[in-house]
């Protein structure tokens, strides 16, 4: 009898003290995401208004945007990158079929980091042993970064519905579109909480989910681009497809969203069971051990420099390579994107079809170039992070310099860079020419490519000098990076003047293939950048570490 | 006697905060220094300024004959440093570490390398991040003391060894010495300072308060007597050197000045003396007044606020 009564209460205050301290532990992740999480919501938000709104105005009548669909849904190619458009006569469909896939895979990518941020990033680091030794329960840090996770996702899925209903499209399909967004993001989180539980570092952690997110979204491009029903199940394996398949504004199927919803809790549970069942630290993939003497690269700055970011360049080269291989298929029918006889007549006094895919890859070039930037940043900022994880003193007390631990991942930014853009030359070109039958097209892409180069230098340029001279305000260089692409991508639409739009590196990059080559801005870009980095690296030289 | 070491008046503020304020420090060639003080009085800040990290804002400082901040990268050659947080990158393993910090500090000595794994037990195929905080610290100790310097600089570099490991750090550091190193160690472990230096500086509050070799600190305290007398005592309680005198019949306990023991225990054999025990003062005691004055005038400064 008493054990039959004992048995219940006891079970209801082990999974009350599991989750203490969750209230806490959340408080704690909104305190340290108050500044990223809205960013990475507004930069969702402003992506579906502008691409909606922008869309509108190509897409006036229901012929040209049957057209589009058609030419959109008969092309393997484009299948695959964004899917397919459920109803050709839809406005909505039309306007955000290309942020459907795409826009759900990138707020699955948020979610893994958040997730991943706040669980595996916080226990190899130890703090979380720290909070695991106070009030706070096995299961609080898990439940709390979950919470924040979907929190994000919801909050950035209803701001994105209204954006769209503010663009003039109908309200129910703006919030399937929103919430089709959210599931993904929901879904991915539990992928990245269970790849959290899996292995020790939060690097492989991230790794694993981004690998998962990438197969589910290869596996719905090849169901998707096949085109027929056949092969259309395998878009129902993934999350990224159940996504595509709420179609929104095309039927606004609801009940899809449920698929997402179980699969995250599906997998949240085995997230659950490992977090009861592993030791604190530990995960399931057991640690290689590593080298019992250093190779002879391993013997300067520039050595270590490299071989602490040779990993994240080579994640870049594979994904800047897809990138490649894909834009350089696609380019070369835009001409069937856009079909409003106006759009056409303009197209054609500005050189023809030709002028059209040029102007469609010197347009991609410049966001890749952006893109690639980013890289240059994180590699900078490799230095202020090496330096607040107290790695720089051992170094700076043997006879290295400041000057020449500095420039060792400040070379590896700048080759870096330059690499990442010669790569996307060569996988677009490549494709861009074996689409279009034309091998000669090879080295103008490939030159569009590397005219890129020296603007995204100046933005490496900007995370150096900010290192240097003001270290706590590092995240600078990233503000420059939002800037930068806010001005390129709304400066037209909001007719911004042109001392404004000069801010932007970016402006003054000829617009290849197709616009005049000129030196002038390449070499003043360069300098530019190489008076920045100078300027940062004087700076660092005279300030205090730490 | 060269001078390895030579600080005077060093100034460093943080912002509003002093961290040093006029600190001074002298450690002779071919000695083992002993740098004590409570967490927070300046002794890693010392050190990074000592290694050109940190800039002085006011003070003399030499370190082996050159100026730390101006000609770092030369003076680093001759010298290796064990910091007291030791942070390693999470992907690289141990016998990588110490690799690269020996071939970036001009050559280690492949001899020494292998016997100090040995001798600290340390497995060199493990990862950075899988490595506890006292292997973390064995790492960045077998590549500093594997290399060929004049100079070791070691700020608390046994937190986190294991008493059989702290025993092993001993043996190297009496090992330097005798190859003639000069050794600035940093620590708050007063046994290891009591074994290894030759002689200390306590600082607070980021100035020097006492600095001398451990007899002549030893001067400046007390020791504590308890004796069976023969009879009671007599004259103890009027004595000047004498504190917390407690007499219980014929038995005594009290502490003594150490400069005024001789005289004291000529009192002690004129009643005649049954047993004593005299226990010399320890380090812990000489910084415990130190700490204690700290709280004294911490309190002090309250009151005065409350005023």
């Amino acid at each position: 009898m008493t054990t039959t009564l004992a048995r219940p209460a006891a079970a209801a205050t082990g999974q009350r003290d599991g989750l203490a301290g969750t209230g806490a532990l959340l408080r704690l992740a909104l305190r340290r995401d108050r500044v990223v999480a809205p960013v990475w919501i507004l930069l969702f938000v402003i992506m579906a208004a502008s691409s909606s709104s922008a869309s509108q105005d190509l897409y006036t009548t229901v012929e040209s945007r049957v057209r589009a669909a058609n030419g959109v849904n008969g092309t393997p190619a484009t299948l695959a990158l964004y899917g397919r458009v459920f109803d050709p006569t839809s406005l909505g469909a039309v306007s955000v079929f290309k942020l459907g896939a795409m826009g759900a895979a990138l707020v699955a990518l948020v979610a893994i980091f958040t997730v991943i941020r706040h669980t595996r990033a916080e226990e190899e680091a130890g703090r979380s042993e720290l909070l695991g030794a106070a009030v706070v329960g096995r299961y609080a840090q898990l439940t709390a970064a979950l919470l924040l996770s979907t929190g994000i996702s919801l909050v950035l899925a209803v701001l994105t519905a209204l954006s769209l209903a503010g663009t003039g499209l109908p309200a129910s399909g703006a919030f399937a579109f929103g919430l089709s967004w959210a599931g993904a993001g929901i879904a991915f989180a539990a992928v990245g909480a269970l790849a959290a539980q899996v292995t020790e570092g939060a690097r492989t952690a991230r790794g694993l989910a981004a690998a998962v997110l990438a197969a589910a979204y290869l596996l719905r491009a090849a169901g998707d681009a096949a085109g027929d029903h056949d092969s259309l199940w395998l878009s129902w394996l993934s999350p990224i497809g159940w996504a595509q398949q709420v179609r929104p504004f095309a039927g606004d199927r609801w009940w899809v969203l449920i698929y997402l919803v179980f699969f995250a809790g599906l997998v949240a549970v085995g997230a659950y069971l490992l977090v009861a069942r592993r030791d604190h630290g530990a995960g399931l993939l057991a640690q290689k051990p590593g080298r019992r003497r250093a190779p002879r690269s391993l013997s300067s700055p520039l050595g270590l420099a490299v071989r602490l970011q040779r990993g994240g360049l080579v994640g870049w080269g594979v994904g800047v390579a897809l990138g490649g291989l894909m834009m350089g298929s696609i380019a070369s029918q835009v001409g069937e994107f856009v079909d409003s006889p106006n759009a056409r007549e303009m197209i054609m006094k500005l050189g023809g079809e030709r002028g059209l895919v040029d102007a469609f890859l010197s347009a991609e070039m410049g966001i890749v170039g952006l893109l690639v930037s980013a890289y240059g940043i994180s590699a900078a900022m490799r230095l202020r992070a090496e330096e607040t994880a107290l790695r720089v003193e051992p170094i700076l007390a043997t006879r290295i310099g400041r000057w020449r631990w500095a420039a060792s991942h400040v070379v590896v930014a700048l080759t870096g860079t330059t690499l990442l853009m010669v790569v996307f030359g060569v996988f677009g070109g490549f494709a861009h020419g074996a689409a279009s039958g034309d091998m000669s097209r090879f080295g103008p892409v490939l030159g569009a490519a590397v005219v890129q180069v020296p603007a995204a230098w100046v933005l490496t340029g900007i995370a150096v000098l900010v290192f240097g001279l003001a270290p706590a305000w590092v995240m600078a260089g990233w503000a420059a990076l939002v800037a930068f692409l806010l001005l390129g991508q709304l400066g037209p639409i909001l007719e911004l003047p042109q001392w404004a739009m000069d801010i932007s590196p970016f402006t003054h990059t000829p617009k290849l293939p197709g616009g005049d080559l000129s030196a002038l801005p390449l070499v003043s870009l360069t300098l530019v950048a190489a008076a920045l980095v100078a300027a940062g690296l004087v700076g660092f030289r005279r300030r205090d570490i730490g | 006697m060269t001078t390895a070491i030579s600080v005077s008046g060093l100034v460093k503020t943080f912002g509003q905060t002093r961290a040093l304020d006029g600190l001074d420090l002298t450690v002779r060639t071919g000695e083992v220094h002993g740098f004590l003080g409570p967490n927070g009085s300046g002794k890693s800040t010392t050190i990074r300024v000592l290694l050109g990290l940190l800039r002085a804002d006011e003070g003399e400082i030499r370190l082996l004959g050159g100026d730390p901040w101006a000609d770092a990268t030369s003076l680093h050659r001759r010298l290796a440093y064990v910091p007291g947080d030791v942070s390693l990158w999470p992907n690289l393993s141990g016998g990588e570490v110490i690799d690269l910090l020996g071939r970036l500090r001009g050559g280690l000595d492949e001899k020494r390398r292998a016997e100090l794994l040995e001798r600290f037990d340390l497995d060199p195929t493990k990862k950075g991040r899988t490595y506890s905080k006292g292997n973390r610290q064995k790492v960045a100790l077998v590549a500093a003391l594997a290399s060929n310097v004049e100079l070791l600089i070691l700020d608390e570099p046994t937190s986190g060894l294991d008493p059989l490991m702290e025993a092993v750090f001993q043996d190297c550091v009496t090992e330097e010495r005798e190859r003639g190193r000069t050794v600035l160690l940093s620590s708050h472990i007063l046994a290891e300072v009591e074994s290894l230096c030759e002689r200390v500086s306590i600082i607070r509050l980021g100035r020097t308060v006492e600095t001398g070799t451990l007899t002549e600190l030893r001067h400046l305290t007390r020791t504590s007597i308890t004796a069976e007398l023969a009879a009671a005592p007599n004259g103890l309680a009027g004595h000047p050197g004498v504190h917390d005198l407690k007499v219980d019949g014929t038995h005594v306990h009290f502490d003594v000045d150490t400069k005024e023991l001789d005289a004291v225990l000529r009192q002690l054999t004129q009643v005649g003396v049954r047993s004593l025990t005299s226990q010399p003062p320890t380090l812990e005691e000489l910084f415990l007044r130190h700490y204690e004055a700290d709280l004294a005038k911490e309190n002090g400064a309250h009151v005065a606020v409350a005023k």
